[in-house]
């Protein structure tokens, strides 16, 4: 087979498909954040709704709530969801990171009790990896996992931890012998968040919602069980979960194509009054979106021919990320002495979502490892250069 | 759905790459561009702006030789008949090597338009020794005030006015207007008119002269991304192998971003290359606004990589003894050849904020139904 960039028939119809049950039954109104309480709830209920028409994580193979269907057919259902404006995922943690981690590294017992529940959008996962002193610098985290009988005993510290707050269960990092350094004897373990000795605090985000918490770990005890993969191998699978956030399934092109799409149209509208040079920036908006959008189909068909995705993540954390802020910020330049002003104030005008956009794409450079950690990953995995 | 190379597509890239490493490395390149011969041939009587000439020449027959100048000529005129989506990775090496001979502008552009014109006999007869790489064609085209190669080619494929015409270069008036890049022999060509050189008018002329624009945008962004690449090489051995407070500088961070930042627009322009490459010899709007995407990007990205490279180089890339200044030389000349980015630019704009090219998700691939 040579290139060729067509899909096909049956894709064709595939797109008909979800494109038919999503103008059916995505919400007339945008849902309010999920990073509030009441958000949250309806977001949940969302994730019901997917489920019940099978469209809860369609790549996953059928027996745990999928459709088993391939990358392309992937992509497209994504294109047609942000198409539709379709509510932001709540279990995006669960569905995009620790899912495919469960795929790779989990027992046969493990995915069966976890993915269909996370599937149908029962349980809601968050993420417990960070702490005070373990940041970028992730590799000294310290909260401990000491084995007693068939129980680990969980003590520490996670901070950063998104949709904590309100979340069902998380995955977490803990060191299984204390005394251990660095990226050794570290444990991926699966822990209850409303469980006897975990306690979670919600922190309130620059807009003023608890889209993050703190989760303390005070002698919590989980079964053996809970841990995937083996005592030790959690650095492994953890820097594979990484590669997920950064990689294919976090952040599909279609959410930028439809900024790209929205800015353009704003800028029609206020063409007259923009600062000179923002066509320039509007139409890099476009390329940008559209080079991601060839760079996921192509890494796409690549993981389908046997390939996988390794340090190539890291160079797509920092393109999405600084391409979403770039499109925020012209917009908030094309509105100019309304950008401050939220949606509800009587003279918004059409502000719309782009603050709350604008809010969230300034985290993009910050999740998910910084992108300063990023292109030293880059510069020494990839380029060859010698470490620090 | 398939964006992947086939095997044999990496093959002949990677054989051209082995090929451009012997004939074309850096000492042969600063050799041509110093009129000095390459060769330690003390005997040879020839005087060296000779020996440069003859040195280029036994490079062009040595790439003939794999078949490159007719890759995408038709396999009744001797070529390979194959396709832009085979010869964009070639291009891309050329660049790398940042070939001294027209052959990207040959193989690329000029064979494919002569096959389109092939019903003239004297076409036909041509396509056949070009496709061969036994007669070397030089290419003109409004975009660019300048011929390529005039100079040193045996033919000028010229589309203006409206029309196309075919003559020996010798029968051309021009004028040398030397170039910052050593290795690029840029002429102005008088218009020429008249029977005995036109081989198309009108529509004809018209469609012909897209598609070398179409194929001339393609192949310089091929180009650059492969000088990209190079450029990104040097610098990384370059940072690995200074030392400066006690270390390699390429373990300080100042260089290391840049040097990774350089590599994210590389790796983002590849793609695009790539998919401009299925689009070459499509007219339509959209693959126009692609093909435009894909000279921005890769301009944007040998920019930024010639910029970051000649930083990391310090006061060594700034000096004629390292090798660095071909490769940026090439990369500043490529980004005004075959429409620059204002002209790039303004043709996106004109089809995506003001023409009516549907945007949006679903419609990178084709004009999905809505």
């Amino acid at each position: 087979m040579a290139i060729q960039l067509h899909y096909t028939p049956e894709q064709t119809t595939f797109r008909a498909q979800a494109r038919a049950w999503l103008r059916e039954h995505v919400p007339a109104e945008p849902l309010p954040t999920l990073e509030s309480e009441v958000g949250f709830v309806q977001h949940r209920e969302w994730e019901r709704t997917l489920a019940r028409g099978n469209w809860g994580m369609i790549t996953w193979p059928r027996e745990y709530g999928g459709r088993g269907v391939g990358l392309i057919e992937w992509l497209i259902f994504e294109e047609e969801y942000y198409r539709a404006q379709a509510p932001a995922r709540v279990n995006q943690n669960g569905l995009f990171l620790l899912g495919p981690t469960l795929m790779e590294f989990g027992t046969a017992l493990q995915k069966s009790r976890f993915l269909p529940q996370m599937a149908a959008g029962e349980t809601i996962w968050a993420q417990a990896w960070s702490e005070p002193q373990a940041g970028s610098d992730l590799a000294a985290l310290s909260a401990t996992a000491r084995r007693d009988g068939s129980q680990y005993v969980l003590r520490g510290h996670k901070i950063w931890s998104s949709r904590a707050t309100f979340a069902d269960w998380c995955f977490g990092l803990f060191r299984s012998d204390p005394d251990s350094q660095r990226h050794r004897d570290l444990s991926f373990i699966l822990v209850p968040l409303r469980h006897p000795g975990v306690r979670v605090r919600g922190i309130r985000q620059i807009h003023g919602e608890p889209g993050f918490a703190e989760v303390f770990f005070e002698d919590a005890r989980v079964p053996l069980e809970n841990r995937v993969g083996e005592a030790g191998q959690g650095w492994e699978i953890a820097m594979a979960t990484a590669g997920f956030e950064r990689g294919l399934m976090l952040r599909s092109p279609a959410r930028f194509q439809v900024t790209a799409h929205r800015l353009f149209e704003l800028y029609r509208r206020h063409a007259s009054t923009a600062e000179p040079g923002l066509a320039a920036t509007v139409l890099q908006a476009w390329m940008d979106a559209e080079a991601y959008t060839l760079n996921t189909y192509m890494t796409a068909t690549r993981i389908m021919a046997g390939g996988s995705i390794g340090v190539e993540a890291s160079l797509n954390k920092i393109f999405w990320s600084e391409l979403d802020l770039s499109m925020h910020r012209a917009a908030l330049s094309l509105l100019g002495a309304r950008a401050e002003l939220l949606p509800h104030a009587p003279d918004a005008g059409d502000v719309g979502a782009w603050l709350e956009g604008f809010l969230f794409s300034l985290a993009g450079p910050i999740y998910a490892g910084t992108n300063e950690i990023q292109r030293n990953i880059i510069a020494e995995k990839l380029l060859g250069l010698p470490r620090e | 759905m398939d964006f992947t190379f086939t095997t044999e597509q990496r093959l002949m890239a990677s054989a051209f790459r082995e090929l451009a490493d012997t004939v074309c490395s850096p000492q042969q390149l600063r050799a041509a561009a110093e009129g000095r011969r390459h060769a330690a041939d003390a005997a040879g009587a020839a005087d060296a702006t000779d020996a440069v000439a003859a040195e280029s020449q036994a490079r062009w027959h040595q790439f003939a030789a794999i078949g490159i100048a007719g890759v995408l000529a038709p396999e009744a005129y001797g070529g390979m008949g194959l396709t832009d989506v085979d010869f964009v990775l070639i291009a891309e090496q050329a660049g790398h090597a940042a070939l001294p001979e027209p052959l990207v502008e040959h193989a690329g552009l000029a064979v494919p338009a002569l096959a389109e014109l092939a019903q003239e006999p004297r076409v036909a007869e041509l396509l056949a020794k070009a496709a061969a790489g036994r007669t070397c064609v030089a290419i003109g085209h409004p975009i660019n005030p300048f011929v390529l190669d005039a100079g040193r080619s045996d033919y000028l494929l010229l589309a203006h006015n409206h029309e196309i015409h075919l003559l020996e270069s010798t029968h051309a008036r021009l004028i040398a207007q030397p170039s910052i890049d050593p290795s690029r022999k840029l002429f102005k060509v008088e218009p020429v008119s008249g029977d005995s050189t036109r081989v198309a008018t009108e529509n004809r002329a018209q469609q012909v002269a897209q598609r070398i624009l179409a194929r001339g945008s393609l192949y310089c962004a091929a180009q650059l991304v492969g000088l990209c690449a190079r450029m990104i090489e040097l610098a990384v051995a370059y940072a690995r192998e200074r030392r400066q407070f006690g270390k390699p500088i390429g373990a300080c961070q100042a260089i290391k971003h840049q040097l990774a930042t350089a590599q994210v627009k590389l790796e983002f322009a590849r793609p695009v290359l790539y998919a401009a490459a299925t689009r070459a010899g499509l007219l339509d709007e959209r693959s126009q606004a692609v093909l435009s995407h894909a000279k921005i990007a890769a301009t944007d990205a040998a920019d930024f990589a010639a910029r970051t490279a000649l930083q990391v180089h310090g006061a060594m890339g700034y000096s004629w003894e390292v090798d660095l200044h071909f490769y940026m030389k090439r990369a500043w000349a490529l980004a005004g050849a075959w429409g620059d980015r204002g002209f790039h630019l303004r043709r996106l704009g004109d089809r995506l904020l003001e023409g009516g090219l549907p945007l949006g998700p679903g419609h990178t691939f084709e004009d999905v139904q809505t």
